[in-house]
């Protein structure tokens, strides 16, 4: 099981002193925390895409590019990657260069995106978002598969003996993930074909979770990929650390009255309650991110949100230490405990690598005995 | 007070099947006349609904903190998400808010912004109002009428206005009447309109078929069709054919 984190990448006001870091030192800070993940341990760093302030992650692949060059082992990723208002042809182009320069230790989340004057700054119409996604996704899965493509849409310009270049590293595309909330079309695009399925859960019940997920291991049973139990999923999670419970509740609580999303709403307690935002010491946030497997099964990939709201860099890395150190290493353990052997890890380039060669050899194999 | 106290008895739910009659009431007083008004309402399409009838009262005054929540953060408390699942699950809404500022008030608006846009189509709706006078009693026609338009339900045809004096107006003409019940009370009198709009309430509950009690909540649904059952999914074949990719 790959356990990480993701980050918005919003610029917010510290609610404590009311200092507003600049944009310059969000964008360092990130590329920090980044490094520092890796460091402690962790297996998965993912960054949001924004077109719209107070976020600075317009960029993915520039960001991610910097940090494979100063990372070894880290797998980079997207939460999410603008599959709707980006043009397939350049995610395919983008990512297969940030690929091959980070050697094979990357992987996307498809999202639609959810900020409204996004879609006509980028020419595109909000109402199209679900036909937007399944057909420039439709695309993107071409590009990476097909050395040459033909190719007519409804929302883009028609590809005539079109090469993506570079191709991916190895003939063998990123694996990716379809993020959504609220959306069966998504879980049923995942399931389709093979992806994995994201739910960020951090926002919302597990029950709701629970039902999203439990749509895409069906469908993707439906679709032959394997059984339900092998089917690829992942969750969110957001925390907030101390060794002593009530400091953490203390330290966090201005940081969440006023965050973005949900400040000046429900109380962090009911919040806590009702959601999987989990304030307290490690134990408790041990205790608490076990329980999601008891909501969607065993799982592939848990992220967590921990650098929002206005939190400041040093308390981040603080959270990462407790998480790499104390957390991650005693969920590693537990998760494993009663895995059944048939549920698969999340697929990297060398499992995807190996997973080719293994196909194409059982291909050969039918043939010979053809011949 | 807790939505559970809120919801009032079950009628008779001895297993033949039954109607479901939701009812909304956004008063804010206790005890309120929107209330009252809600509470006749309910009378009157009982009597006119052949067979069981299983009512619920949601009060939103006691989930006005929920409702703020919902807006903020996009999903309901369990308390808040029992009382939309009873009124997108209904087979007939009566729905009654007193009038604020010329409209609706704001509690009764926010209430319906929460719920889906197509949880309530096809839904049969009872509007109805309470104010000082009877110079807002247009508010059912220029700001329910158009809400409820806006959602595809189906309101009936008579909506009812309750001023202070009409509470009045009424027991005294009834009172005239010994030996005469509402159902042929005088036209126009606040009983006669409430016996009315109940009627054509009924008449569309009648309509509709009737089922076991107390399915609303039950498999984890939240609401009338639920979006991660399977059949609500568009085989993905069919999401990509409707955009004719071709290559």
């Amino acid at each position: 099981m790959q356990f990480g984190i993701f980050t918005v990448g919003d610029v917010t006001t510290d609610p404590t002193n009311g200092r507003t870091p600049s944009e310059h030192e969000r964008i360092k800070a990130m590329v920090t925390i980044a490094q520092k993940a890796e460091e402690v341990g962790l297996d998965v760093f993912a960054t949001g895409e924004h077109h719209n302030p107070p976020f600075v992650p317009s960029s993915p692949t520039t960001m991610l590019g910097w940090i494979a060059a100063r990372t070894d082992r880290i797998i980079l990723s997207t939460s999410t990657t603008l599959i709707t208002t980006n043009d397939p042809v350049k995610i395919a182009e983008d990512y297969a260069m940030l690929q091959h320069l980070a050697d094979g230790r990357v992987d996307l989340m498809m999202g639609r995106g959810n900020t409204g004057p996004v879609y006509p700054w980028f020419g595109k119409d909000i109402r199209q978002g679900i036909p937007l996604a399944v057909e420039n996704y439709a695309l993107l899965h071409k590009l990476w598969r097909e050395d040459v493509v033909d190719w007519a849409g409804k929302f883009r310009t028609p590809l005539q003996s079109f090469t993506a270049t570079p191709r991916p590293l190895d003939g063998v595309p990123p694996f990716v993930w379809h993020g959504s909330i609220r959306s069966p079309e998504i879980a049923e695009q995942a399931a389709y074909y093979g992806d994995g399925f994201f739910h960020n859960n951090i926002f919302w019940p597990m029950e709701h979770t629970k039902k999203m997920v439990g749509l895409y291991r069906r469908r993707f049973a439906h679709y032959g990929h394997g059984t339900e139990e092998q089917a690829v999923v992942g969750l969110g999670g957001q925390v907030f650390m101390r060794r002593n419970s009530q400091d953490a509740v203390r330290e966090f609580r201005p940081y969440f009255d006023n965050a973005p999303v949900y400040g000046h709403g429900p109380s962090l307690e009911d919040f806590t309650e009702q959601t999987p935002l989990t304030v307290g010491s490690p134990q408790e946030v041990i205790e608490r991110t076990l329980t999601f497997r008891d909501a969607v099964g065993d799982y592939q990939r848990q992220l967590f949100l921990m650098d929002h709201a206005g939190l400041p860099l040093k308390t981040v890395l603080e959270q990462l230490d407790l998480l790499g150190e104390e957390v991650v290493p005693v969920l590693r353990e537990e998760f494993a405990k009663g895995r059944p052997a048939e549920v698969p890890d999340a697929p990297t380039h060398a499992s995807l690598v190996a997973r080719r060669d293994a196909e194409a050899a059982t291909d050969g194999n039918a043939m010979e005995v053809r011949a | 007070m807790t939505y559970a106290n809120a919801v009032s008895g079950v009628n008779g739910v001895d297993g033949e099947g039954a109607r479901r009659l939701t009812v909304v009431t956004a008063g804010l007083s206790q005890p309120s006349s929107t209330r009252l008004l809600a509470d006749r309402l309910t009378e009157a399409v009982r009597r006119h609904v052949a067979g069981d009838v299983e009512v619920r009262v949601v009060e939103l005054r006691d989930l006005a903190n929920d409702i703020a929540h919902n807006m903020l953060t996009g999903f309901p408390a369990p308390g808040l998400r029992d009382a939309v699942d009873a009124v997108t699950g209904a087979d007939g809404l009566i729905a009654v808010t007193p009038v604020f500022s010329g409209s609706f008030s704001g509690l009764f608006k926010s209430f319906f912004d929460v719920i889906d846009k197509d949880a309530l189509a096809g839904t049969p709706v009872l509007a109805a109002a309470t104010g000082g006078t009877a110079r807002h009693s247009l508010v059912l026609e220029h700001a329910m009428r158009p809400l409820f338009a806006y959602l595809r339900a189906i309101v009936v045809p008579t909506a009812v206005y309750a001023a202070s004096e009409d509470w009045g107006a009424t027991a005294t003409r009834n009172g005239d009447r010994p030996g005469h019940g509402v159902d042929d009370g005088v036209d126009g009198t606040l009983a006669a309109r409430i016996d009315r709009a109940g009627a054509e309430l009924a008449a569309l509950m009648n309509a509709r078929p009737s089922r076991p009690v107390g399915g609303v909540g039950e498999a984890g649904a939240t609401g009338a069709g639920d979006e991660t059952d399977d059949d609500a999914v568009v085989p993905f074949a069919e999401q990509l054919a409707a955009l004719t990719v071709r290559g």
